[in-house]
């Protein structure tokens, strides 16, 4: 029981490594910085795996485990519904997915870094963000109250504002850094003000006391409590209307967007649905919200994605869409599909990230696939390793991908909460994922290369950037079998695993269909392989493959015979412009006229110097008192004899 | 209307006609001339109070001594008439209407004071040789702390008046 | 044999008080202003006697001993202050003592 009684040694490693790094990383060579960094996320990940390990000998009852640290804050002692907030952490199935996805995905990403990082400036700072990172993002997963897990939400925003805009001399990079902090911040105004409700109606903010009187409240706080929680994930997970920080979040380093943007942080709100699944799942219509903004968000952003050129451009929209998707299943109730989709994409987003920034630094730092093509043969291994990745993401049988999102379509079709418009969606939405995914790759690998070939060298990775694309190549494939036993008529064992977290939901977790009755295993399993989602992937491959190798031609054509519509793509729907023109314009117009002018200078400016003055002005009044003139001296002294005699005897009664 | 009530309004009369004549001569000395007749006319209500010391010394030492001096100083000096101007523009508008506010409150409270319908004896009770021995008896035992300090203070005025008047040499 | 009410004297008193503030607060020449203010003592002085014959007590008119003797001393006095003023400034315009004005 050793680590599960000392649960804060698995934030305070990574802690430790961003502390040293930053005081005293900028004085040691970069192998004393490698080591740092990556030492204490390797101990971390081991902190981890062992607590795993304990907290599967732990009986049923004893779960969730929960290390209570120290009393925070407390306020009100003495009131019947005290504030009290406990520096409190909680292991569960849930927190053990995160965890080990987190630590691990995280492990091998700061290795990647130290190669692809090694000619960067500012080297020791990457590495105590990347750190100070994977300490908010433990506590956010590992916290056992809405307050502990606003703090770690919070700091992953924070960490993801410094490495976003890490080359902070380049003004994009911080004008993108100041979107993301501005636009998550929006979402994390509705999340506070539901962590209010929720103290309001609960009485207290930790899970495990919230979770037992979910089901005396009444269904209008519940869902207004959700509808505010939502929000905040709707904006740190990059969701209609307040995604578009992410592609913009480009433009920090590439193992940041995989770390960051696509395998963590903003997985953070998928999480946070999954946590609070008492209360959503007696709010249908929060959930149905929940539902339809995935869905939507999963549709729209593929849309965008059809026609970017910018590789990472292209797997930012891809993951906007994979979080609708995650969004979706949550919203439909299959809560461990959502979370089994975090984690498969956590494998593959993750890996084609890296990959892709394996294909920039091969390219000496081009991001635009019109420039490239042709790599297939010259970098072999980012090559292999990307089309896993896509194979995955698509959802073609057999790699992770397929299992998650055919789990999440067939709850759309057929679950508990299912609706047709999210299943068309979803659907539509998957075939446009394949198609796009296969469109990068061939544009990237294949063909003739559109780029001066004596100006680029093209090489090959090194091993500490190839390694973990393969540990992930090899996770993409066999990292969604868990589930595979379900197409056998099986139990899924993902689902099995969180069945527990999720079982005081009415209805429990949604799960897809089970087997029909009488059907055999092997009927099963050609029913699931030639269900829908697998035929949109595989036509989202071939239709890619028409486009960009038979007929390299027809893509321009098109593009000239919808023009309209492809520059509506292209612009992202000039959403960034309407904002601009909607939101931003008219607020900088009240900043300066409104509040700076009337109020700063004209209400408090006034206020301070108005005092000056009324004191300044009032004195040299009273200055005139003194005269100098003796005469008026007498009267005075009349005068106050008079006020007072009327004292003595009016006010003060003296006796007649 | 006995004599007593007659004799008090003819003085009273008289006071306060040398009073208004003290504030509107135009000439120091007519001041003090009225100023004079004041003091006179107190010592006469003093002995209708039956304190014939006090209207002694109010003869003697007021308006023999102290209007002497100021008469001689007002010589010395060759006050001339008084200048008109109008420096202070608050006193006028001010001034005046307080200074009657002050006096009728004066009055009135002076009248209803529980003392006020206290009767006055006649013109010298008892023995008014008594009374000064009485008088006199006072101030050597109760108050002689205060009569010596007054005399120092009379010595002190003397100096200061020296000192004063001394010309710089 | 009726005597008069002290309220009566009581009331000279005040009269002659106001009169004399209304002096002090109008006359321009020092001298002037002076004997105003005697005459205020003087008014005092008669509401002390009235008093002191109200109570039938001598206590009274010991005050308005002191008080007689004190006015002698502060005349000395001030009329020296004055002499010293009228020689320093030629004039005897209480308007005309200003140094103390800002």
């Amino acid at each position: 029981m050793l680590l599960l009684n000392h649960l804060w040694i698995i934030l305070a490693l990574p802690l430790a490594g961003a502390a040293i790094n930053g005081l005293l990383g900028k004085l040691w060579p970069k192998s004393a910085v490698n080591s740092v960094a990556i030492g204490s996320v390797v101990l971390s990940f081991l902190a981890v795996a062992e607590t795993v390990r304990e907290f599967c000998n732990l009986a049923p009852s004893q779960i969730p485990f929960i290390g209570n640290y120290f009393t925070w804050m407390i306020a009100g002692e003495a009131t019947p519904h005290p504030f009290r907030v406990d520096f409190a952490l909680q292991v569960d199935q849930l927190t053990v997915v995160m965890l080990l996805v987190v630590t691990f995905v995280g492990m091998l990403i700061h290795i990647y870094s130290t190669g692809y990082m090694a000619h960067e400036g500012g080297y020791y700072r990457f590495f105590s963000y990347l750190n100070l990172f994977m300490f908010f993002m433990l506590t956010l997963v590992m916290a056992a109250n809405l307050v502990v897990m606003f703090v770690g939400w919070e700091g992953v925003g924070l960490c993801s504002y410094l490495l976003i805009g890490f080359w902070f001399l380049k003004k994009s990079a911080t004008d993108a850094g100041k979107k993301a902090f501005i636009v998550t911040r929006i979402g994390d105004f509705g999340f506070t003000i539901g962590i209010l409700l929720v103290f309001a109606t609960f009485g207290t903010v930790a899970f495990g006391e919230i979770f037992p009187l979910a089901s005396q409240q009444s269904e209008t706080v519940l869902t207004t409590i959700c509808l505010l929680l939502f929000a905040g994930a709707v904006g740190k997970s990059a969701q209609l209307p307040l995604y578009v920080w992410l592609p913009d979040a480009m433009e920090g380093p590439t193992p940041v967007s995989a770390l960051i943007h696509a395998a963590t942080m903003v997985t953070a709100g998928v999480y946070m649905v999954a946590r609070m699944s008492p209360l959503f799942s007696r709010a249908p219509v929060a959930m149905f919200v929940v539902a339809i903004v995935g869905a939507v968000t999963a549709f729209y952003s593929a849309t965008i994605g059809l026609v970017q050129t910018d590789i990472k451009k292209v797997l930012a929209y891809s993951t906007v869409s994979q979080l609708g998707y995650m969004f979706l299943a949550c919203g439909v109730g299959a809560y461990a599909s959502g979370i089994f989709h975090l984690m498969t994409h956590a494998f593959f987003k993750g890996l084609l990230f890296l990959a892709a920034g394996s294909v920039i630094h091969a390219m000496g730092g081009e991001q635009d696939m019109m420039k490239m093509g042709g790599l297939r043969k010259k970098i072999p291994v980012t090559y292999w390793t990307m089309l896993i990745g896509t194979l995955a993401i698509a959802g073609i049988p057999g790699f992770a991908g397929f299992f998650s999102k055919d789990d999440i379509l067939e709850a759309a079709e057929a679950g508990r909460y299912h609706h047709v418009v999210l299943f068309v969606l979803g659907l539509v939405g998957a075939g446009l994922t394949s198609f796009y995914m296969f469109r990068l790759v061939f544009l990237t690998f294949f063909g003739q290369p559109r780029y001066d070939e004596h100006k680029v060298h093209v090489h090959e990775s090194p091993k500490n950037m190839t390694i973990p694309l393969m540990i992930l190549a090899f996770l993409s494939i066999f990292g969604g079998w868990f589930a595979a036993p379900r197409l056998v008529g099986r139990m899924d064992y993902f689902e099995k695993f969180l069945a527990p977290v999720f079982a005081s939901s009415p209805g429990g977790d949604v799960a897809p269909a089970a087997a029909e009755a009488g059907a055999t295993p092997a009927m099963d399993l050609v029913h699931a392989l030639t269900g829908w989602p697998v035929i949109v992937g595989i036509l989202g491959l071939l239709v890619a493959w028409w486009f960009y190798i038979k007929n390299p031609e027809v893509p321009k054509r098109l593009a000239k015979n919808i023009h309209a519509l492809y520059l509506l793509l292209l612009n992202k729907y000039y959403v960034d412009e309407i904002y601009a023109a909607l939101i931003v314009r008219p607020l900088l117009w009240i900043s300066t006229n409104v509040l700076w002018q009337v109020v700063d200078e004209g209400l408090i400016d006034g206020t301070v110097n108005g005092t000056a003055t009324v004191a300044r002005e009032s004195g040299s009044q009273a200055r005139k008192l003194q005269s100098g003139n003796t005469r008026s001296y007498a009267a005075w002294v009349i005068v106050g004899a008079v006020a007072f005699t009327a004292l003595l005897f009016g006010i003060l009664g003296v006796k007649r | 209307m006995s004599i007593p009530v007659i004799l008090f309004f003819l003085c009273a009369l008289v006071a306060v006609a040398g009073a208004v004549l003290l504030i509107l001569a135009r000439e120091p000395i007519h001041s003090a001339l009225a100023l004079v007749l004041v003091m006179s006319t107190l010592a006469i209500l003093y002995l209708l109070l039956g304190a014939p010391f006090i209207a002694a010394v109010q003869v003697i030492v007021y308006a023999g001594a102290v209007m002497v001096l100021f008469v001689f100083v007002i010589m010395l000096l060759n006050a001339g008439s008084e200048e008109r101007t109008n420096i202070s523009r608050l006193a006028k508008p001010i001034g005046l209407p307080l200074g009657f506010v002050l006096l009728l409150a004066f009055a009135y409270f002076l009248w209803r004071s529980p003392v006020g319908g206290a009767i006055a004896n006649g013109t010298g009770s008892s023995n008014d040789a008594a009374d000064t021995v009485k008088l006199s008896e006072m101030l050597f035992r109760q108050y002689l702390f205060p009569f010596e300090a007054t005399s120092i203070l009379i010595l002190i005025a003397i100096l200061g008046a020296l000192v004063l008047a001394r010309k710089e040499s | 044999m009726s005597a008069v009410p002290i309220s009566y004297y009581l009331v000279l008193s005040a009269i002659l008080f106001g009169l004399g503030v209304v002096a002090v607060v109008f006359k321009r020449n020092i001298i002037t202003i002076f004997m105003s203010i005697e005459l205020m003592l003087n008014a005092v002085n008669l509401a002390f006697v009235a008093f002191a014959r109200a109570h039938n007590q001598l206590d009274g008119l010991v005050f308005v001993f002191f008080v007689i003797v004190v006015a002698a001393a502060e005349a000395a006095v001030g009329l020296a202050i004055v002499i010293m003023l009228a020689q320093n400034r030629e004039s005897l315009n209480v308007e005309r003592v200003n140094l103390l004005k800002l």
